[in-house]
């Protein structure tokens, strides 16, 4: 045994980290055309990094796609383009406006800019034929989340169905898809938000100033803090005022909340998040609060 | 801090949910959103307590029907250590699940009621642990307040259990009273047993020593990838990409590749944009030959003096998953390692009742959730070694090549 490793024991970060870099490996090496499903959040940026590690020193062999609900944080944009710059990437964006325009997803003023996204993604990986996309979604983050594996078949339909997923052993994937079907990949499964946090910390990734407490205009609805801004007219009763505050998740701006924090380096995140007594989404999406089972329904249909 | 998997297994009735939920609020993994919501359907279903199984059956059809179906995974962590718990559902229905879960755990958790002592399920996760090689076994005897917190009742128990374990492989096995209910030896020792002198369920989690589990001995590197930049920073770049499934790899190692039998040395072991001084299990790495060999994926590199077995011939215990059953001259896809080939069923040797362990010779097939040995022949050669010594390795997939499922899961056998 060497003295470097006396044990041969990896820190969780680490093992982590190895388990993410096979799956990408295993995903470049058997699918025609995978594709990294990039919002700029923090899981999506943490998974450019892990690909980024897994393809070195050659170009990560994959294009990004976003799909641009057009409510996106502009710090998020300006992160994503930085990143996919670096990286020498290409780009690939999906936009929710434009899938109205030519009529592929269909605005009734009452379904949110989040439930289209499912349309317009859809459409995307059938137009550029994606045979597989990758997400960051986590198994801590919700309850059905945690019976999703790490490859998950879709149908032709882009649909899910969790009563008959495909048994995942070992780290023994099986990427085998019809013609029309695609798998959507997780590589950062059994991370929790903790783990994101400190690997962000470690590896000083960057992401958007806007997870970061800053001075903002904000107004409480339905218990949340959202941010004021003209995609979000505020209702009657309803008055913004400055606060402090960060986001622990981006999504659409009209739906994602605040929280109120002083944090503003990952260490001090790290240490609000080990006390927090509420979940990253309970507390700031109101897309998940529809029902008990509004993620189930939502990733039946073809969600990220 | 490093990581822990464990597998637990047990229905509803012994209290499995109750326990996990135990573990996940006293490490508060558990958040007031998630327990307010389970609080409010306990109390909108009429129950006058807080049914903690709502928090783990995450499907809608679970929760209406009130039984775990498929495989959940928890994460919680302690101080000292993070923790992935795999939940399987217990009944002889959900076998495959619980082999799921099991394959990659490093311990097993098994529950039982004791008031009841041990059921023909209990016996059954014991098999099935036994047979995934899951080193590190607990058995939970629960409910110990219905029992008067009696050490009579949990010796016999623990008695019965060991007997029946001499039958298996458990290299390391635990038995701990507790009450999931009341919380008793579950995170701290109880003071209604003063009797029992281990530890907490939570503290021998915290403790139990799973470094050494890995296979150090038998260096093995299932290629999975070729790095090629072919850009001008790095024109001359090649490099194996893969996680190491056995063994150490240091630079200047003589290495040989399978299955052609090249030898060469390792000029150098990269992690992203560094170099380091020795590669071991699970490290995703890349390495760099000093020969210029083909090398591709599916190839695997060992030791010259420490090679895993070129083979055809795949003798296998075989959990089966298909509601269509395995049967002699079917054609299947095995994946093993980053190597994926046809199949074809030779034989068929016997079926295993895992509650009884009785070998039952006379089968024609394997039904979903049976298991069975099975003797495979591959179209191409495979680069095994024994399950019982290498869990990578020793592992493949059977994959329907019609339906493109994974239709069931095989140890290789010594």
């Amino acid at each position: 045994m060497s003295a470097s490793h006396p044990d041969y024991r990896l820190s969780q970060l680490d093992q982590l980290e190895a388990e993410s870099i096979h799956v990408f490996r295993e995903v470049a090496a058997e699918f025609e055309k995978p594709v990294l499903m990039f919002s700029g959040g923090k899981d999506s940026i943490v998974m450019l990094r892990l690909a980024e590690k897994a393809f070195f020193p050659a170009k990560i062999p994959f294009p990004v796609l976003q799909v641009d609900t057009g409510y996106d944080f502009p710090e998020v944009l300006e992160c994503r383009d930085e990143w996919v710059a670096r990286l020498g990437l290409r780009l690939v964006v999906a936009s929710v406006e434009e899938a109205i325009a030519s009529g592929v997803v269909v605005d009734d003023g009452r379904t949110t800019r989040n439930r289209m996204q499912i349309g317009t993604l859809l459409h995307a990986i059938e137009e550029e034929g994606f045979t597989a996309a990758f997400g960051g979604g986590r198994r801590d983050e919700e309850k059905a989340r945690a019976k999703e594996r790490v490859y998950s078949h879709r149908d032709e339909f882009g649909q899910w169905d969790p009563k008959n997923q495909r048994p995942e052993l070992w780290s023994l994937y099986n990427g085998r898809i019809h013609s029309g079907e695609h798998m959507r990949i997780f590589p950062l499964s059994n991370w929790t938000e903790l783990d994101i946090w400190h690997y962000i910390d470690r590896e000083q990734i960057f992401i958007p100033s806007i997870y970061f407490s800053h001075q903002r205009r904000v107004f409480e609805r339905d218990g949340m803090l959202l941010t004021e801004s003209e995609h979000n007219p505020l209702r009657a009763g309803e008055t913004a005022e400055e606060r402090t505050v960060r986001f622990r998740t981006v999504g659409d701006l009209t739906l994602t909340g605040c929280v109120e924090s002083t944090a503003s380096t990952t260490t001090e995140i790290i240490d609000e998040i080990a006390v927090a007594r509420l979940t990253e989404r309970g507390a700031t999406r109101g897309d998940d609060r529809f029902s008990e089972a509004a993620m189930e329904d939502r990733k039946k249909e073809g969600y990220f | 801090m490093d990581l822990l998997r464990f597998a637990t297994a047990g229905s509803v009735d012994d209290g499995k949910s109750t326990l996990i939920g135990r573990l996940l609020l006293d490490s508060k993994a558990i958040f007031e959103d998630q327990l307010a919501a389970v609080e409010a359907t306990s109390q909108s279903k009429g129950y006058d307590y807080t049914d903690l199984a709502l928090l783990t059956d995450g499907l809608r059809s679970e929760r209406e029907q009130g039984i775990t179906i498929d495989v959940a995974y928890r994460y919680f962590a302690t101080p000292s250590r993070k923790f992935i718990i795999a939940d399987t559902p217990g009944h002889v229905q959900y076998t495959r699940n619980m082999v799921t879960g099991a394959s990659t755990a490093d311990l097993g958790l098994v529950l039982v009621d004791a008031r009841h002592g041990l059921s023909e399920q209990s016996r059954r996760h014991a098999v099935l642990l036994s047979l995934l090689r899951v080193p590190h076994l607990v058995l939970a005897v629960n409910k110990m307040d219905l029992v008067d917190y009696s050490q009579e009742r949990f010796d016999e128990i623990k008695r019965e259990f060991s007997a029946f374990a001499t039958k298996l492989t458990i290299p390391d096995l635990a038995v701990i009273p507790i009450s999931a209910l009341k919380g008793d030896n579950v995170v701290t020792r109880s003071e209604a047993m003063p009797w029992y002198d281990g530890s907490s369920l939570l503290h021998h989690l915290e403790n139990v020593h799973v470094a050494s589990d890995r296979d150090l001995r038998d260096a093995r590197f299932p290629v999975q990838y070729v790095v090629r930049p072919k850009s001008d920073d790095h024109h001359d770049y090649r490099g194996y990409a893969g996680q190491v499934a056995g063994g150490v790899f240091k630079p200047g190692d003589e290495v040989v590749v399978l299955p052609s039998g090249m030898t060469a040395k390792i000029a150098g072991i990269d992690l992203f944009d560094r170099e380091v001084d020795e590669a071991f299990p699970p490290m995703s790495v890349t390495i760099r030959l000093d020969d210029e060999l083909d090398v591709s994926r599916g190839d695997l590199i060992a030791r010259p003096n420490n090679q895993p077995q070129v083979t055809q011939d795949i003798d296998a215990m075989v959990a089966w998953m298909s509601t269509t059953p395995l049967r002699p001259r079917q054609r299947l896809l095995v994946k093993h390692t980053t190597r994926t080939v046809k199949a074809l069923v030779k034989e068929l040797d016997y079926r295993l009742d895992v509650n009884t362990l009785h070998r039952d010779q006379e089968t024609g097939e394997l039904g979903v959730n049976e298991i069975g040995r099975v003797r495979l022949r591959t179209q191409q050669p495979l680069l095994v070694d024994p399950y019982s010594r290498n869990r990578t390795t020793g592992a493949f997939i059977l994959i329907d090549e019609a339906t493109g499922v994974t239709v069931g899961a095989g140890m290789i056998n010594d």
